[in-house]
């Protein structure tokens, strides 16, 4: 056996783990949906057909096309509201916060993330009830007469998710910036820029990898989640996440649920697509 | 190339089941509807047999059955299921007979015994345990109770924004059907569809549409003041801390729902399987049963009544039974097909 040889079997000895568990876990996995996603329903029994009937009726029933539209508004509404009110604060922690309590900073930032996901949403809807203390504390003050209805709506999956995400991207436009050196700055200045054009031209493209990786993950998870809509959305409109439980756990239709996550993944890789050129983990 | 939907189903359940079951001796496995997971419902069961009763929840019929057909013959004993599905498992070969002249059934209230449902050629496959009514569930300090004595107050524009609609399309479809004069039993593809503008119109006027968790939190937070589909089920529960929760059975009439009890077939311990049928259908527990801390509903054994206290009874409004049993109409059972079409026009009702 030659060393080229005997090299080649240690460097597969080393990868076979990951190829293994990627094979067993996604790529098996999904070969098995996209098969399923194939097939039909007929009474209540899965028949293999091989035809392209389910994302014919995603693509042209209006409650199943409706369910995409909807998941892409709240995921993009999402993504740039968080990406708004992440960078300013990952801004004031990593240059007005003293370097000694920036790590406290963090983690009263990222302390939401500590509760459980379900628990946290139900506490929105007591706190965005026309009884919670949001509602409350705007008739105290005199700003409404009486109570308006934000639980049970769009806005409230958006308050929801908003909350949840800020924390996400907070942390990976904070690692961004902090691995800016203050000469980019100084040297802007020198040149003559004033501060927005500081923050125009040179700052904020040099964050955008920190921006484009939160706001990736954002809408991966934010996409493809259930159970915000289902608590704070009232039922009021399906998101895709919504549509494919009500596949599973109610019709028993496999096929589509399988073709509503096709699709759905088909939605992720376009956004990863899109970001790619941004994405360079090694930046955040 | 066809092959059950619940082979495909099985995958989530037999991974769930992997390291559920495990038969041991002294025990009893049972499953149930969340209301049989009271540990005060099961103990005095264990304690007087000395055996552990495991229990397993389930939500609806289909996803029953398809733990079963994933099991292995011996792995459940005993099992809690719509009554209306009783003729399903029976034609799958999955329960055991019951010693009807050992069942306490002559103490029921006579419409919930079933026999059509519960039995098949003279043999009594389960029997009825608890039942209720899906109707409207309100607010009576919000709401005119006279006008959820007539269904159609729901839609004449009065509490829009104030309605909560319980989130499974059978008995609320059922409703509106009932509603518009249609009997559940009559219930078909044409007279799903002819329902279409009327269910659109109630989701127009409901703020949400939820489940059991987030509709009675809806009620008892004071986010909605009506729930339709609601019913003791969920007010009798919150009665202590929120007097002001009530129901009615409209003029109209509503649905009556029901779950029995069953032995199944494949059981190793059936003795102590038909035991556990008959302590639950016995007075203490059935007075148990009613109560339960997931939910409450009518025994349906009568004599209940002596074990629970003057408050339960109100609860239960266990003196209006007999009104309201009359009045009451059973869920639909609609075949595959028909499930479909109703599933579909609740899903476009909630993408409206």
């Amino acid at each position: 056996m030659t060393m080229e040889r005997q090299e080649k079997q240690r460097s597969f000895g080393f990868v076979a783990p990951a190829l293994i568990w990627t094979c067993a876990f996604f790529i098996v996995p999904f070969v098995v949906m996209l098969l399923l996603s194939l097939a039909h329903l007929e009474g209540r029994e899965i028949v293999q057909s091989f035809d392209l009937g389910n994302y014919v009726k995603i693509f042209t029933e209006p409650s199943l096309l409706k369910g995409i539209f909807v998941s892409l508004e709240i995921t993009l509404t999402v993504t740039v509201i968080s990406v708004l009110l992440a960078w300013p604060l990952a801004w004031i922690i990593a240059t007005q916060v003293p370097e000694r309590y920036q790590r406290l900073a963090i983690m009263l930032a990222v302390l939401p993330f500590w509760t459980s996901y379900v628990v946290r949403s139900y506490a929105w809807a007591l706190v965005l009830g026309q009884n919670g203390v949001v509602m409350q504390s705007l008739i105290g003050i005199g700003i409404l007469d009486e109570p308006i209805q934000i639980m049970a709506t769009r806005g409230a999956t958006v308050i929801g998710f908003v909350h949840f995400f800020v924390m996400l991207l907070t942390l990976t436009i904070y690692s961004n910036l902090i691995q800016l050196s203050p000469n980019y700055a100084r040297a802007a200045a020198d040149l003559g820029a004033n501060g927005w054009n500081t923050f125009r031209l040179v700052i904020l493209p040099l964050t955008l990898p920190g921006i484009m990786t939160g706001a990736f993950l954002t809408f991966v998870l934010c996409i493809g989640d259930y159970i915000t809509p289902q608590i704070l959305g009232g039922n009021n409109e399906l998101t895709m996440p919504q549509l494919i439980m009500l596949q599973l756990g109610r019709r028993g239709d496999f096929p589509m649920a399988s073709a509503l996550s096709v699709v759905l993944m088909v939605l992720v890789t376009l956004a990863y697509a899109a970001s790619s050129r941004w994405l360079k983990m090694e930046r955040v | 190339m066809k092959f059950a939907i619940y082979s495909g189903m099985g995958g989530v359940a037999a991974l769930l089941l992997s390291t559920a079951v495990v038969h041991a001796a002294g025990e009893l496995n049972a499953l149930v509807w969340c209301d049989h997971t009271d540990p005060e419902l099961l103990e005095p069961f264990e304690t007087a047999h000395d055996v552990r009763v495991n229990v397993k929840e389930y939500e609806g019929t289909a996803a029953g059955l398809a733990i079963l057909n994933q099991s292995r013959p011996g792995d459940w004993d005993v099992m809690v299921i719509d009554t209306v599905d009783v003729g399903r498992a029976v034609d799958e070969g999955l329960l055991a007979p019951l010693p009807s002249d050992e069942l306490p059934t002559s103490e029921f209230f006579p419409e919930v015994v079933m026999p059509d449902n519960n039995s098949r050629d003279g043999v009594t496959y389960a029997v009825t345990e608890k039942f209720g009514y899906n109707t409207i569930a309100f607010n009576s300090s919000k709401v005119d109770a006279a006008d959820m004595q007539d269904m159609s107050s729901l839609w004449s524009g009065k509490y829009d924004g104030r309605i909560a609609i319980y989130d499974y399309y059978l008995p609320v479809l059922g409703l509106i059907g009932i509603e518009q004069g249609v009997a559940t039993a009559d219930l078909d593809s044409d007279a799903v569809e002819a329902l279409r503008e009327r269910t659109y119109a109630l989701k127009a006027a409901a703020l949400q549409v939820s489940d059991v968790v987030a509709s009675q939190t809806a009620l008892a937070t004071g986010e909605v003041d009506i729930l339709i589909g609601g019913g003791e089920w969920v007010t009798a529960v919150l009665s202590a801390e929120n007097p002001e929760l009530d129901w009615s059975v409209p003029s109209q009439g509503a649905l009556r729902w029901s779950q029995s009890i069953a032995v199944l077939e494949g059981s190793e311990s059936k003795d102590l399987a038909v035991e556990f049928v008959k302590y639950i259908t016995g007075a203490e527990g059935q007075a148990r049963l009613a109560t339960s801390s997931c939910y409450w509903g009518m025994p349906a054994n009568k004599a209940a009544g002596e074990a629970l206290s003057d408050a339960q009874k109100g609860a239960l409004r266990w003196d209006e039974q007999a009104d309201y049993l009359a009045r009451t109409q059973l869920y639909p059972v609609p075949d595959a097909d028909l499930d479909l079409a109703m599933q579909d026009l609740w899903t476009d009702m909630l993408q409206q």
